[in-house]
């Protein structure tokens, strides 16, 4: 299968100043450090982890918008091309980026339709009637109606918002779209609408989803692969019904378990002790034995690689590959 | 038992000047001794509103109207002097961002003194010592540090237990916990819910917990009370509510949750938006979004109504709704056990 968007061992390293010491030193700080996935036209991959773990660095990385220190990026099997360059610009008709907060994302002096509008102009759609028109149609596809478009984005609910905002990405008819938590800002009767908005969408444009968020029930519910990253790496990576039913890194369990919900048969819960370490500190071996309770000897030395574990996913652990290795070493 | 707190028709207004907005329109709710009570809500439903309007926290344009008794004293219009002996020392409040709620610019450790001194009368090394014991029981490692540390130079999490910390100070009978993790991780966000329940569980400090995550408040409550639009549409106890829900706003919330088990089907999203203030509607504020309105659904304020037992529902409707939810549970029960 021909993979719209493919991505080999991406890095993504920053220099960031040490707060405290004298002299002050410059060390590197590894937002993303060999990250590897695929996504092929109209599905959707969602990456998940907590904040730092580096992923909307590589959406940003995927889109350009950072510079990446190491690894490719192949966008309908061709590397992308530079930040800025006028082919990067016509690529990136392509790609489009949706944020967290729409209120944030949008202009709030300039009524949604000239909003949708602009990226029509931008892109060199000179005829004023056929943009217009185009418009108007994208409106009615996402749920507002066109008389809407002379509304201001604080005359609109929460939710309208978030259409206008996706609106205004799918109206170039892009196949690929980052959403970097685009439901997290949302109260829950509207994250709904807008979930099942976005599924909608997808069956009807075939418009791949890069899907980005902390919350796992929202995921489940939008994408076919998932990736939960730790510390810039991907540490397991599959199908989520395998991932959430029965999840093999220690870390995806601990992150499932932690999810409440309001069914009243409780699974069981693991609490993790400690907070994530410092992305500029990251501790040898696999870097989540400081806060793993079956870590042992080896975790502490060695890092884990990504391999499949035989049932379609693949886990960084070397519990997950060899579950006897403990009795071993 | 004489609740510790008991809230009757409380009512906020804020004076915008051309017009003035009602925010809360007439709640009604008792917290027991030792109780967790959860506020659940869309926001800009009140739930936040509710405690920042007792505790006099909601500055000049704000009108609060109603009573709210604690120990027989009635706090709504109660003299600046009183609200300060309540304040953190009778009812305690941390909120969502616990970076902004901490002072920048001085070190864990005085802001903790501070509250000790304020609450009760500690200074000097015996304040000292009670913060490092108050840090060491929210789980802090390595307290004696962290006293001269800056919040900047804490995480989230631990920021959070800081504020848990000078909520504890006071030995509060009431803490109010609104958003307590909303800006939290999800795995630190079990581990400070944790934290909450042990303290509960240990010291008989009652708990009212304010979160949009039913989630949330299902694991972490003895009762749950679902604002909408100022007002309080259902009271039940955990299970009755998250099993048995009576009010169609209540259901439709439920229904528009995802789930990590059960089947992946679409979502039943609530049509719709949550009425603005200034156009409130007439009737049950819920009924422009409701599929079960009708006639006097549009014209009559339904109040929360006790039917049976201590399941209250603010709908009209009820009667028929109990009806309905038979057929709607039964048609469910394969896919989603709630049992």
């Amino acid at each position: 299968m021909n993979d719209l968007l493919q991505v080999d061992d991406l890095a993504c390293h920053f220099s960031v100043r040490r707060d405290h010491g004298f002299p002050a030193r410059r060390v590197p700080l590894k937002a993303v450090d060999g990250v590897s996935f695929s996504l092929a036209a109209g599905r959707t991959l969602a990456l998940v982890g907590e904040s730092g773990c580096g992923k909307s660095t590589t959406a940003k990385a995927v889109l350009g918008l950072t510079h990446k220190t190491g690894g490719d990026v192949l966008f309908k099997g061709a590397p992308l091309p530079k930040a800025g360059t006028r082919e990067w610009r016509r690529q990136r008709q392509d790609m489009q980026l949706v944020f967290q907060d729409p209120l944030a994302a949008l202009d709030r002096r300039l009524p949604i339709g000239r909003q949708i509008e602009e990226p029509l102009h931008i892109h060199g759609v000179d005829d004023k009637a056929q943009r217009r028109e185009t418009v108007t149609r994208i409106m009615t596809a996402i749920g507002l109606k066109p008389h809407q478009a002379a509304s201001f984005p604080h005359e609109l609910s929460g939710g309208q918002r978030q259409r206008a905002v996706l609106a205004r990405a799918l109206v170039l008819e892009p196949s690929l779209l980052v959403l970097d938590e685009p439901i997290s800002a949302l109260d829950v009767s509207i994250q709904a609408q807008v979930i099942n908005l976005l599924v909608e969408l997808q069956e009807r444009l075939g418009v791949a989803y890069l899907f980005i968020s902390h919350d796992l029930k929202v995921v489940r519910q939008i994408s076919h692969e998932v990736a939960v990253m730790y510390l810039g790496r991907i540490v397991e990576h599959g199908d989520p019904e395998t991932i959430f039913t029965a999840p093999a890194h220690p870390y995806t369990r601990a992150l499932v378990s932690a999810i409440p919900t309001v069914r009243t048969t409780k699974r069981e819960r693991i609490i993790l002790s400690g907070d994530p370490p410092n992305p500029i500190d990251t501790p040898p071996g696999c870097p989540f034995h400081t806060r793993c309770a079956q870590a042992f000897e080896r975790c502490r030395i060695e890092r884990p690689e990504l391999a499949s574990t035989g049932d379609g996913r693949t886990v960084a652990c070397h519990l997950a590959h060899a579950p006897d290795v403990r009795a071993v070493a | 038992m004489e609740p510790l707190v008991s809230i009757r028709n409380l009512t906020v207004d804020f004076d915008l000047g051309r017009r003035v907005s009602r925010a809360l329109r007439g709640v009604d709710l008792t917290i027991g001794r030792g109780e967790a009570v959860g506020l659940v809500g869309e926001s800009g439903c009140g739930k936040s509103i509710t405690w920042l309007g007792i505790l006099g926290l909601l500055g000049g344009r704000a009108k609060v109207h109603g009573e709210a008794w604690l120990d027989g004293r009635n706090l709504v219009g109660a003299p600046v002097s009183e609200l300060e002996r309540v304040r953190g020392k009778r009812i305690a409040l941390i909120f969502q961002d616990p970076s902004s709620s901490l002072n920048p610019v001085h070190r864990i450790g005085r802001q903790l003194t501070e509250a000790l001194k304020l609450h009760r009368g500690l200074s000097g090394a015996e304040a000292k010592a009670e913060a490092l014991r108050l840090l060491d029981r929210v789980g802090i490692p390595a307290a004696r540090q962290r006293m001269n540390d800056y919040p900047h130079q804490l995480s989230g999490g631990m920021n959070q237990r800081v504020m848990i910390a000078m909520a504890l100070a006071g030995e509060p009978d009431l803490l109010v916990a609104d958003e307590p993790t909303t800006a939290l991780d999800a795995t630190i966000q079990a581990q400070i819910l944790d934290l909450l329940r042990e303290i509960r569980e240990d010291s008989n400090m009652a708990m009212v917990l304010i979160s949009h995550d039913l989630g949330v408040v299902a694991e972490n409550t003895d009762r749950v009370a679902v604002m909408y639009a100022g007002r309080i549409v259902e009271q039940a106890p955990n299970n009755l509510l998250f099993e048995r829900p009576r009010h169609p706003y209540t259901r439709g919330l439920l229904n528009a949750l995802p789930d990590l088990e059960g089947p992946r089907e679409p979502l039943t999203a609530i049509p719709g938006s949550v009425p603005e203030p200034w156009n409130h509607p007439a009737g049950c504020a819920f009924a422009p979004r409701c599929d079960h309105a009708h006639g006097a659904c549009h014209s009559e304020i339904p109040s929360l109504a006790r039917r049976d037992g201590h399941h209250l529902s603010a709908c009209l409707r009820t009667e028929e709704m109990l009806g309905h939810m038979l057929d709607d549970v039964s048609d469910r029960e394969p896919a989603r056990s709630y049992a």
